[in-house]
C-alpha cells in the first residue's frame, strides 16, 4: 500500500519544480489557478504523476481534480487498485 | 448577472486579440476568386490559410456534377439517413470510398467532426479503453467524451509511452482502441505510424487513424498516412474528411472488420443528423476520383510545402519539424503574432493566427498551409511577406534556430 501522505509530498515536490517561485504549495493548494499552470503545462504535469506512480489516469477523473489533495486522492486510488 | 457571464474571461481575450486591427477569429471574406485567391476588407489577398490542399473547390468537373445534382435531386435531404432513406449518391460515394482504401466498409458522415463523434462514441463503450494521443484534435476529445469508454492519454506521437500505457491495462477486461492522426493540424508533424502500429500489434489493441489531413496528401496512391508508412492492415479504422483534400463538406469511415455496417443503427451521430445533400456528395465523388487519379496534383502540393517550409526556415523563423502542407511559424510573444497576422493580412497574404492553450506548445502560431493551386510565384510572395513582417516587427528568434531533419518516416510523399 502507497501513503497518501507519501503520495502527497511527491506531487508537491513536482508541481515545486513545476513552478520554483510559487510560494508555500500544500495540500490544499489548487493547481491551475493558485500555480497559474497553462493547460499544456498541466498536461505536462499530469503525464508526469502517471510516469512517477506508474499509472493512466482517466480524463474524466482529471476533470475533477483541482487541489494537490484531490490529485493525492485519485493516485492512491488508481496505485492501490492496481496492486491490490 | 447574465447567464453568459461565465465568459467574461474569454470575452475579454477575443476582444483585445481584435484591438490591433482585423480580428483573426472573425474574418470575413468578402469575395473568394479562386481556391488561392479572395477579397478581405476590399484586399486581394492569397489564401494561405485554408485546408484546400489540392485546390479542388473549384475544379470544373466538381462544380457541373454538383450543379447538375441540385437541379435534377434538389438542394437537400431535409432527413437523416435512417430515418427518411438513403439517396443513391450516398451510397456510391461509401462505395468509391471503400474502393480507393481498398476496404470492405464504408460510411459517410456529414462532417468529419461528426464521424470522430460517430465512431468514438460508438465503437468502444462502458467497459472499453479509448487511448488518445494528448495532441488530438477537439473532434476526438469530444468523441470520447461522448461515449462511455475509459479514455487515457499518452504523450504525442510517442510510441514507448502509448506502450506503458498499454501495457498497465494488460489483464484489464474490455477492448483498447488507439486513436492518432496522421498530420496533425497545428504543427504539419506526421505520426510515427509504423512504430505506433508495431505497438498496437504487440499488446493487441485496436487502432484508428484520422487522416483528415493526409488523405490526399501522403502516400504513393494518395491514401495518407497509412499508405505511406506501409501499415494499412494494422489499421482497422480509418476516419476522415471531405472538407479538406476533397475541397466539399462530410466526413468518413472505412473499414474491413466484420459486422461493420451495425454502427448505421447504434452511432447516433450518423442516426440523429441530416445526411449530406446531392450537390455535396457530386462534388465529393468527383474529387475524390481526381484525387485518385491526377498524381500530379500531390507531386505539386510536395513541391509547394517544401517550398514554403524552406524559405521560411531560411529566414530564420522556427517551423514545424516535418515538411508538410501545414506550415506553421512559432512565435515568443501572443502580441508580436497577432500584429504579424495583421501586417501579413494588410500585405497581402491570408492565413490562421493559433494561440495557446489552442495550439501544441504554449506558444502562439502563424499557420500556413499549401495547396496544389499555389503558383510558385505565390509561395514565394508570402515567403516575401514574411520576410519583411518578421523584420519590421521584431519577431526574428534571437538565436539560431534548431533544424531538425524529418525521421525516415515522416516523408511527406
Ligand atoms: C484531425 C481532424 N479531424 C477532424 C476534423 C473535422 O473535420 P470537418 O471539418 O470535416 O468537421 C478536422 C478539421 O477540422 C481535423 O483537423
Amino acid at each position: 500500500m502507497k501513503q497518501i501522505s507519501e503520495i502527497r509530498e511527491q506531487i508537491i515536490s513536482g508541481l515545486a519544480q513545476a513552478r520554483p517561485d510559487a510560494p508555500d504549495i500544500n495540500g490544499s493548494t489548487r493547481i491551475v489557478q493558485d500555480l497559474e499552470l497553462d493547460s499544456v503545462a498541466v498536461m505536462d504535469f499530469i503525464l508526469s504523476v502517471e510516469d512517477r506512480f506508474d499509472i493512466s489516469i482517466p480524463l474524466d477523473r482529471v476533470a475533477d481534480i483541482v487541489t494537490v489533495d484531490d490529485l493525492a486522492r485519485v493516485v492512491e486510488g488508481l496505485c492501490n487498485a492496481e496492486r491490490a | 448577472m447574465s447567464i453568459l457571464d461565465k465568459f467574461e474571461q474569454l470575452r475579454h481575450t477575443f476582444e483585445r486579440v481584435g484591438s490591433g486591427g482585423h480580428n483573426p477569429f472573425s474574418v470575413a471574406f468578402d469575395r473568394i476568386d479562386s481556391a488561392t485567391e479572395g477579397v478581405v476588407d476590399g484586399r486581394r489577398v492569397i489564401l494561405l490559410g485554408t485546408n484546400n490542399y489540392l485546390g479542388l473547390t473549384f475544379d470544373a468537373h466538381g462544380i457541373e456534377e454538383s450543379v447538375r445534382a441540385v437541379q435534377t435531386q434538389g438542394t437537400g435531404t431535409t432527413g437523416s439517413r435512417v430515418a427518411n432513406g438513403s439517396y443513391a449518391g450516398h451510397r456510391q460515394l461509401e462505395h468509391d470510398l471503400a474502393a480507393f482504401f481498398g476496404r470492405r466498409h464504408g460510411m459517410v458522415f456529414s462532417t468529419g467532426y461528426q464521424a470522430n463523434l460517430g465512431m468514438l462514441s460508438t465503437v468502444v463503450g462502458r467497459g472499453d479503453h479509448l487511448i488518445l494521443d494528448s495532441d488530438s484534435h477537439a473532434s476526438i476529445y469530444d468523441g470520447a467524451r461522448l461515449g462511455h469508454a475509459e479514455v487515457i492519454r499518452f504523450r504525442h506521437s510517442d510510441p514507448e509511452d502509448l506502450y506503458k500505457r498499454l501495457r498497465r491495462l494488460q489483464g484489464t477486461p474490455g477492448s483498447k482502441l488507439v486513436v492518432v492522426e496522421g498530420i496533425y493540424s497545428m504543427l504539419g508533424d506526421v505520426a510515427p505510424l509504423r512504430e505506433i502500429a508495431a505497438v498496437k500489434r504487440e499488446m493487441g489493441a485496436y487502432l484508428m487513424v484520422d487522416e483528415a489531413h493526409s488523405m490526399g496528401v501522403l502516400g504513393e496512391h494518395g491514401r495518407g498516412l497509412a499508405e505511406a508508412a506501409g501499415v494499412e492492415a494494422d489499421v482497422d479504422f480509418i476516419v476522415g474528411t471531405f472538407s479538406k483534400s476533397l475541397g466539399s463538406v462530410g466526413g468518413f469511415c472505412v473499414s474491413d472488420i466484420e459486422g461493420f455496417d451495425i454502427l448505421r443503427v447504434a452511432s447516433r451521430p450518423y442516426m440523429f443528423t441530416a445526411s449530406l445533400p446531392p450537390a455535396v456528395i457530386a462534388s465529393t465523388r468527383s474529387a475524390l476520383q481526381r484525387l485518385a487519379e491526377d498524381k500530379a496534383l500531390r507531386t505539386r502540393l510536395n513541391d509547394n510545402a517544401h517550398r514554403l517550409h524552406g524559405g521560411l526556415q531560411r529566414l530564420g523563423l522556427h517551423v514545424g519539424p516535418h515538411v508538410s502542407p501545414v506550415v506553421s511559424v512559432e512565435l515568443e510573444d501572443v502580441e508580436v503574432a497577432v500584429r504579424c497576422w495583421n501586417a501579413l493580412l494588410d500585405g497581402g497574404i491570408y492565413l490562421n493566427l493559433a494561440l495557446p492553450p489552442a495550439t501544441p506548445t504554449s506558444r502562439p502560431l502563424l499557420r500556413a498551409s499549401v495547396s496544389a493551386a499555389h503558383s510558385p510565384q505565390q509561395i514565394d510572395a508570402a515567403i516575401e511577406q514574411f520576410a519583411r513582417v518578421t523584420r519590421e516587427l521584431g519577431a526574428l528568434p534571437a538565436e539560431a534556430p534548431q533544424i531538425d531533419f524529418a525521421p525516415a518516416h515522416a516523408s511527406a510523399g
